[in-house]
């Protein structure tokens, strides 16, 4: 690098830079979370059944095969939409959905992704299918693209 | 090696090393279940294995740079490192509360594991790279606490360079924003939002100054080119990964929630993030070329100009291909993203620790100037056959990420593909990164073959120019 653009010039682009930019990340991240997203995450609908539901869905590592939002694993398929997929938009549908679904697992058809059985309670179940039909009303600039998520 | 306390960076090195075998290993059992779905079902079901695969990643990338710290921070500062001894206690602490975690993924299942680990009275397991137990997180932060004390005190008493500096910076970060994995809040867009400020913020952030300290600390050591000139690169650099890294953030931000502000920032400042990685590919080669001395440690200098070029090309490159919004719409959470990281992680900070390696572990086993040509040879043919395999690792997992996307993410609802059938009709590429990940598994055991062969490199094989002082 040139002679005339000296170390100091560099340290004080770096520190300038850095402290600047620490700065304005957290006022978008003030402003994200104070102003805009009370609106789009409903957390008005934040039950208790939700949070219970999302406890559930942490102690067994669900993340651990699936993607929540396009995040987590991806070896099985993706659940924030799934309340859309399999319980067409209906509370009581998806929730005899997820009962079904969950009892029946493992498939064990051989040479297929498995699915482990989590002994879960009815009332867990019922929880986990509060949560992620909570989750599929997020405003989350519609993602995915389709209903296979 | 001038100073007695660097030695304790060895445990930390050798203790890193095993954990990576740990990773590669259960990376193919991940591997073989993508195509063989029930293989080792229901002993270790693929979250398992996939926690730990991940886990060991990180922890072993974290005893990596405390051994690179311990190692390189003395010597900078030119004085003994503070506390040996609470160095080597650290080092016990954290690789049994390490191992023993590791065990309970695999004896206990998980929600066992939750329950008696009483993840009810803060509950922050369950989440991507985060599902350690309470406990062991709470472990990582007190470890973390006592390796910076015994840091900062040696770092305080001696000289100040700037390698010191930007690394003490770099881990003072890491162990602050590793706070934020104690923040699980019950409504899922905060509790994702902010798991970012461990994940992003690490990766596109401190971590950038760990490794462009350690980058520039090896290649004053083997380069010789003067200090002043490797520290004002090392200040550019990491001026830009955090001037694009910490708004760049916003790259993750585009569908849990955040709002549509996040679309723009996060595509422009995360399209800047490639900067500073081409800078480290143009830093490591240009101060090799103004060499002033040929260094015998010839692996060293590979492995010093591979993780510049590696970690462009994963982070940047790869990185950029999905970074803007309107192609992350459709390739967020596909198998681009897995490519990616596969080679981001490798290139960027697997590689570093490597070089750091590959630099001090022959220093401190009494081999000032390297491993004997032998070693050295087939330690380079380790680095080329992991690179070459993680090159193929990524290429192939960018085949079944596109063809992914066009089955599965482009058609509307009604024809695309399930998530199942795609995964079906793309099979054969997982096979190939099957095969690829046994390369890569081969060339970790000759890597590994490398420090069993006797002898080392002698003063006069440098071929240019006396030795600096500090050799
Ligand atoms: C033999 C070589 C390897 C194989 C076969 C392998 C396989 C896998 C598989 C199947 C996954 C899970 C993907 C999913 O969630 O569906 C994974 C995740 C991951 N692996 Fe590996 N791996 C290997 C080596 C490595 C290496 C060397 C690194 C680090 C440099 C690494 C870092 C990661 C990371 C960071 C993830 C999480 C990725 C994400 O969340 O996007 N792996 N690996
Ligand atoms: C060494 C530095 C980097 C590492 C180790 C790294 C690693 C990773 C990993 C492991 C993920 C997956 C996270 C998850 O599981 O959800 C990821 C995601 C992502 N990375 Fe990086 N990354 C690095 C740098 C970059 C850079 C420089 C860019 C942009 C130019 C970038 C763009 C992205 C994007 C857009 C995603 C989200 C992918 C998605 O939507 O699924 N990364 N990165
Ligand atoms: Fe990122």
């Amino acid at each position: 690098m040139a002679e005339r653009f000296t170390k100091s010039m560099a340290r004080n682009i770096y520190l300038g830079g850095s402290a600047f930019f620490v700065l304005l990340f957290l006022a978008l991240t003030f402003d994200t979370q104070s102003r805009a997203m009370p609106e789009r995450d409903n957390r008005d609908q934040i039950t208790e059944q939700v949070v219970r539901g999302k406890h559930v869905w942490e102690e067994n590592n669900c993340i651990g095969c699936h993607t929540l939002m396009g995040e987590g694993a991806y070896f099985a398929p993706e659940l924030a939409n799934v309340f859309d997929r399999r319980g067409a938009g209906d509370s009581e549908v998806f929730k005899s959905f997820m009962n079904a679904w969950m009892n029946a697992m493992p498939t064990n058809v051989p040479g297929r992704r498995q699915m482990p059985q989590f002994n879960l309670t009815d009332q867990e179940i019922e929880d986990l299918a509060e949560f992620l039909e909570w989750t599929s009303k997020i405003d989350d600039n519609n993602w995915p693209p389709n209903i296979e998520g | 090696m001038r100073y007695e306390s660097q030695r304790v960076a060895m445990p930390y090195f050798i203790f890193a090393l095993i954990l990576f075998a740990g990773q590669i290993v259960f990376g193919l059992v991940l591997g073989l279940q993508y195509v063989v779905g029930d293989f080792l079902f229901p002993e270790i079901p693929f979250n398992v294995a996939r926690m730990v695969h991940t886990n060991l990643l990180i922890v072993w990338l974290l005893f990596g740079f405390m051994g690179a710290t311990y190692y390189l921070v003395p010597e900078e500062a030119q004085t003994e490192l503070y506390s040996p001894l609470l160095a080597w206690i650290l080092f016990w602490v954290f690789a049994v509360a390490g191992t023993l975690t590791i065990l309970g993924y695999l004896l206990v299942d998980y929600a066992t594991l939750a329950d008696v680990t009483m993840n009810k009275l803060l509950p922050t397991m369950g989440r991507e790279f985060l599902e350690q137990p309470t406990i062991t997180k709470i472990g990582i932060a007190i470890v973390a606490v006592g390796f910076l004390f015994n840091i900062l005190m040696t770092a305080l008493k001696g000289r100040k360079t700037v390698v010191n500096i930007v690394l003490v910076t770099g881990l003072v970060g890491l162990a602050a924003l590793w706070l934020f994995s104690f923040y699980n809040p019950s409504n899922l867009t905060l509790d994702k939002y902010f798991w970012w400020f461990v994940v992003h913020l690490w990766v596109e952030g401190v971590w950038e100054l760990i490794m462009g300290a350690i980058l520039a600390y090896v290649l004053i050591k083997i380069t010789g080119v003067d200090r002043e000139v490797i520290e004002k690169w090392l200040y550019v650099i990491i001026a830009m990964a955090l001037i694009s890294g910490i708004i760049g953030t916003g790259h993750h931000f585009f569908w849990i929630g955040p709002p549509e502000y996040w679309l723009w920032l996060g595509s422009v400042f995360s399209a800047i993030e490639p900067l500073p990685f081409f800078m480290m590919v143009l830093f490591a080669f240009n101060m090799i070329n103004r060499r002033r001395r040929n260094h015998p440690n010839k692996a060293a200098m590979l492995w010093a100009m591979g993780t510049a070029v590696m970690a462009f090309l994963g982070a940047g490159v790869w990185g950029f291909l999905h970074t803007l919004a309107p192609v992350n719409y459709y390739t967020h959470g596909s198998q681009i993203t897995a490519a990616h990281g596969h080679m981001a992680f490798y290139g960027a900070y697997v590689m570093i620790v490597l070089t750091i390696i590959s630099y001090a572990m022959p220093i401190m086993r009494g081999r000032p100037y390297g491993n004997s040509n032998t070693a050295q040879v087939l330690e380079m043919w380790g680095f080329w056959l992991m690179t070459i395999s993680m090159v193929f690792i990524t290429l192939f997992l960018t085949g079944a990420g596109i063809l992914q996307v066009w089955l599965q993410r482009i058609p509307e609802s009604g024809q695309a593909l399930s998530f199942m059938a795609t995964q079906d009709n793309i099979s054969l590429f997982y096979w190939m990164r099957l095969v690829a990940g046994c390369f890569f598994l081969g060339g970790l055991a000759v890597y590994f073959s490398s420090f069993f062969i006797k002898g080392q490199a002698s003063p006069a094989e440098e071929v240019r120019g006396p030795a600096t002082e500090d050799a």
